[in-house]
Order: structure tokens, then C-alpha cells, then sequence
């Protein structure tokens, strides 16, 4: 009974201030953003990224000059956009968005957010069955397949999302303490695994390396039905692989503790050593296997870092999958149970588990990460651009911000108009266009800017220009 | 006490990364390094366990 009220009494202290700025003495230092990030990103993705990179035939040069500038410039954008609007407001992108657009808005944004993480940690579920897979000698997924190709694959994934699934239910923060320290080690992990194997693509010191990875490793052509990269698709691709979260505004949750914005440039670590290191890791393990099984379509990231390096690989491959799947399968439960705060969490989460796994079930999933992590942050995007100017460039203009809030409105036409148009512009290059989704997200923001102004002048006319928010000093 | 576990940690994670660079200079080889990485593993979770995350108690205290 006394453990029941003390586990009670802990829940009840928790705040995490949802729906007030985060006070001034709760705000953080440098180093706990830098330990967030780098975290955050060495995850279960990095294993498929690099690789894909490779199947799509990216030449050295375009790779890593492309990885440098799209990684700047993503930094870049956490600082001056998220970081920027995080210090002002101190509040999450959620009720930033509520205050802005209204809860009826914020209900369609959240199931459209909670769909996007179901399939985010379905695919890192698929990624965790490749390595548990080894001992059983499962048949792995190819590049090509679609549907799911053995029973044995379909029992993999189940065991694998059930697991995930239970503790996303109930032991969240053992798995997130667990992440912590599993981040430093996976990176090392990443690193010594392609260091390891470099003997076997013909270098035996760091001089030889730049003309193997040229002619052998990233060697500009893609494999038989993938597309071209080209230095900007990299680019691009490394600048809004996370476009929802610096652009979009998702980690103004984690920005809003920061003491100065300028501690967005703190995610400088996390991008290069996840981004950066960890994508050429997993290259050059796929690059090695593409070799070794002259040109296997079969993509398995578990086997893959097996042969290289042993059961540590294959337990990185495990934990980094898991490590991904859990915080996103947990994040995608609280998003639909914002639709009805009354329905339990635990029965929230045991359903989004149910549909993960089954969508874990389809490699396409897997195969198409690169498409997807770019249509993510597409999809997010427009709202981001709306977060940006109606706190910093609407006031200028004369106009109001915290518009639904302001008028006790349920719904700010303005949102769902430069929503839907920015979208469907979007489509429209992409469809008639002819334009590829990784370059979408630039057109599309500005795009987004520009009806958001005109809808916010036109919806806005009737209503004065005063502010309920008080401005914060700190 | 928390220093020696730290020096441990960092070792082991040493243990980890430095092999694979001794396997690319052709001295040890991939088998030896495997095992040493798997060492260095077993050692990282265990020692990083007892001092990376916070308790509660200081979780409390901020």
C-alpha cells in the first residue's frame, strides 16, 4: 500500500509544465542538450540510412561534402528557428500550436503526428528482427520486397513489437535511462565495426582510405532499380531528414528548458557523430556485404553488423532499434490519447503497438526509410513556418498571435488553410513537377510563409491587435 | 568509489573501439577483436550502469 501511495505521490510531483512556460529555475545548462542530442541521434535509423546511401549510389565526394553542409544548415536551423522560438515562448510545439491554431486543429495534428511514429518505430522494430533473427537463421527481406517473405520473419517482428510494446506501457523510464547508456557505446560500436572491416575492402591505414571509398565503397553508381543521388539529394537530405523536429518545431519541448537559444547549436555533436559517422559506419559495412555477396539484394542490417563485429554488433543492432522504437511508440500513444485524455494509457499505447508491429511486418517499410523520414518532416513543416511567424513576424505586421486563444476559438481557419495548401503545392511538384520529396521542404516553407501571412491579414481584419501573452525576460 | 567506476566505463569502451584499430593494422585478428569488443561491452553496461543516470534522489533535488 505504502509502495502504491509513494509511486502515486512521484507521478503527482511530476510537471513538465505541458501548459505553462517552463519556470526560470528549472531551466538547463549546455550539457544536458549535448548528451540529449547525441543520444537522440546515433539510433536504429542510422543503421538503414547509410546504407541506403549506398543502394542509391552516392560517389564519395557528393557524400560527405553533401553530409557537411546538410548538417550545418540543420544545425543552423535548430538554433535560429527552434532555439529562437523555444527561449521566447518556453512552451512545447503542442500547446504552442493549441494556442495558435485551436484543439480541434491540434486533435488532427496529433493523429497525423502519432500515425508518422507508428511507422517510424515499425520500422526500427523491423530493423531490431534482422539481428534477433540470426541464431533462428530467419529468411531477411530484400531491397525489392514488399510484403512480409516467411512465417519466420512475421514471428520475429511480433516477439520483438510485443516486447516493445510492454515496456512502452510500462517501464519507459528504465528504457530511456537504458538509451543513455547505451548511446556512447553504440557509436563506438559503429565506428569499430567499419573500422574492423576496412582490411577486407583493401585498407590497412587512414591514407589508403579516400581512394577505396572512391572507386569501392561509394563508387556513384546505385544498385539495380534504385534511383541517383546526387550531392543534393544528400544535402537536402541531411538538412530535413529532421525537418520536424528543428524547422517543423517538435523540440521546442526540449529547447524551451535551454538558459540561451543559442544552445541549439549544442545539437552539433549528436548530428555530426549520428548524422555523419555513423551513416559512413553503416556504408561501409553495406558497401563491404554488396561486395562480399557480389550484390545481394537482401538488406539486413543484423547480419550485416554481425560479421563485422560479432555479437556486439548484432546486440547494437537489437538495443539501437529498441532504443528508437520505445520513446517513438510511447510519443505516438500520448498523441492519440490527447484526442481523449479519459481512455487509459496503457490501452492507448497496447493499440498503437499492435498496429507498429503489424506495419513492421512490411519491409517496404524498412526499404523505403529514406522516403519516409523526408515525408515526416514535409508533413510537419507548414506548421513550423505558422509557429515561427505568428511569434516572431505577425506582431510586426500589426497582427495578432495566439489567434484561437485569443478569440476562444476551436479553430484558426488560417492553420488549416496553409496546412492544406502547402501540402498540396508539395504534392504538386512532386506529381506534375516531376520533383523529387527531398527537395520539397524549401519550396514548400516559403510557400507556407507566404499564405499564412495572407490568410492571417484576411481572417484577422476584424479583430484588434492585442496580445494575452505576457513577454518572458529570461 | 564513482571515479574508479567511471575509469572502468571509459576503459571498457576503449576496449570497444581500439581492437578494430589493431585488426585494420593486421595485428590482432577479427576473432580476437570480436571477443575483446564483447569484453568491453559486458564491462561498459555494467559499470555505466552505476553511475550515468541520476538517482531519484538527485533527480528530486533537480
Amino acid at each position: 500500500m505504502n509502495q502504491k501511495q509513494n509511486l502515486k505521490q512521484r507521478l503527482e510531483a511530476v510537471n513538465e509544465y505541458e501548459r505553462t512556460p517552463i519556470p526560470k529555475n528549472k531551466l538547463k545548462g549546455w550539457k544536458s542538450f549535448i548528451g540529449t542530442y547525441a543520444g537522440e541521434h546515433t539510433a536504429g535509423t542510422e543503421f538503414v540510412l547509410g546504407p541506403l546511401f549506398v543502394a542509391h549510389g552516392a560517389s564519395a565526394g557528393d557524400l560527405v561534402s553533401g553530409l557537411i553542409v546538410g548538417n550545418i544548415l540543420a544545425i543552423l536551423s535548430w538554433a535560429f528557428f527552434t532555439g529562437k522560438v523555444a527561449v521566447k515562448t518556453r512552451t512545447t510545439l503542442y500547446y504552442q500550436l493549441e494556442k495558435i491554431a485551436g484543439n480541434k486543429f491540434t486533435i488532427i495534428y496529433n493523429l497525423v503526428n502519432a500515425a508518422l511514429f507508428c511507422f517510424l518505430a515499425g520500422s526500427m522494430i523491423a530493423v531490431s528482427a534482422t539481428a534477433v533473427g540470426i541464431p533462428f537463421n530467419i529468411q531477411m527481406p530484400s531491397l525489392t520486397d514488399v510484403y512480409p517473405n516467411s512465417v519466420g520473419w512475421v514471428i520475429t517482428v511480433f516477439c520483438i513489437g510485443t516486447i516493445t510494446t510492454l515496456v512502452a506501457m510500462f517501464g519507459f523510464n528504465v528504457i530511456s535511462k537504458f538509451a543513455n547508456i547505451a548511446a556512447l557505446w553504440m557509436i563506438m560500436v559503429f565506428i569499430a565495426a567499419a573500422i574492423g572491416v576496412l582490411p577486407r575492402l583493401g585498407i590497412t591505414s587512414f591514407s589508403e582510405f579516400w581512394p577505396v571509398a572512391e572507386s569501392t565503397i561509394w563508387n556513384g553508381v546505385p544498385l539495380e532499380g534504385q534511383s541517383k543521388f546526387t550531392f543534393w539529394h544528400i544535402m537536402f537530405f541531411s538538412w530535413f531528414c529532421n525537418m520536424g523536429m528543428h524547422i517543423g518545431m517538435a523540440d521546442m519541448s526540449i529547447l524551451r528548458y535551454a538558459k540561451k537559444w543559442t544552445y541549439g547549436f549544442s545539437v552539433s555533436g549528436g548530428v555530426f557523430l549520428g548524422h555523419f559517422i555513423a551513416w559512413m559506419a553503416s556504408g561501409i559495412l553495406y558497401s563491404l556485404f554488396l561486395l562480399e555477396s557480389n550484390g545481394s539484394l537482401v538488406f539486413a542490417p543484423g547480419p550485416i553488423a554481425y560479421e563485422a563485429a560479432g555479437i556486439t554488433g548484432a546486440v547494437c543492432v537489437v538495443i539501437a532499434g529498441w532504443t528508437t522504437a520505445n520513446p517513438t511508440l510511447y510519443r505516438a500513444g500520448l498523441a492519440i490519447q490527447s484526442i481523449n485524455p479519459k481512455w487509459k494509457t496503457w490501452k492507448v499505447t497496447l493499440f498503437v503497438g499492435l498496429v507498429t508491429t503489424i506495419a513492421a511486418c512490411f519491409p517496404a517499410l524498412v526499404m523505403q526509410l529514406l522516403e519516409f523520414v523526408a515525408l515526416y518532416g514535409l508533413i510537419l513543416m507548414p506548421l513550423g513556418a505558422v509557429i515561427f511567424l505568428d511569434v516572431f513576424v505577425l506582431p510586426k505586421l500589426g497582427l495578432a498571435s495566439n489567434y484561437a486563444e485569443l478569440t476562444n476559438s476551436r479553430f484558426n481557419p488560417a492553420v488549416g488553410i496553409t496546412w492544406a495548401i502547402a501540402l498540396v503545392f508539395c504534392l504538386g511538384l512532386n506529381i506534375y513537377g516531376g520533383i523529387e520529396i527531398f527537395f520539397l521542404g524549401l519550396p514548400g516553407w516559403f510557400v507556407a510563409v507566404l499564405v499564412y501571412l495572407a490568410a492571417s491579414k484576411a481572417i484577422q481584419k476584424k479583430v484588434a491587435n492585442t496580445s494575452t501573452v505576457s513577454p518572458l525576460n529570461y | 568509489m564513482k571515479t574508479l567506476l567511471k575509469l572502468i566505463s571509459f576503459l571498457s569502451l576503449a576496449l570497444t573501439l581500439l581492437p578494430s584499430l589493431l585488426v585494420m593494422k593486421e595485428i590482432i585478428s577479427p576473432e580476437l577483436s570480436k571477443n575483446i569488443m564483447l569484453i568491453g561491452t559486458i564491462t561498459w553496461f555494467v559499470s555505466a550502469s552505476f553511475w550515468m543516470n541520476k538517482s531519484e534522489k538527485e533527480e528530486a533535488e533537480g
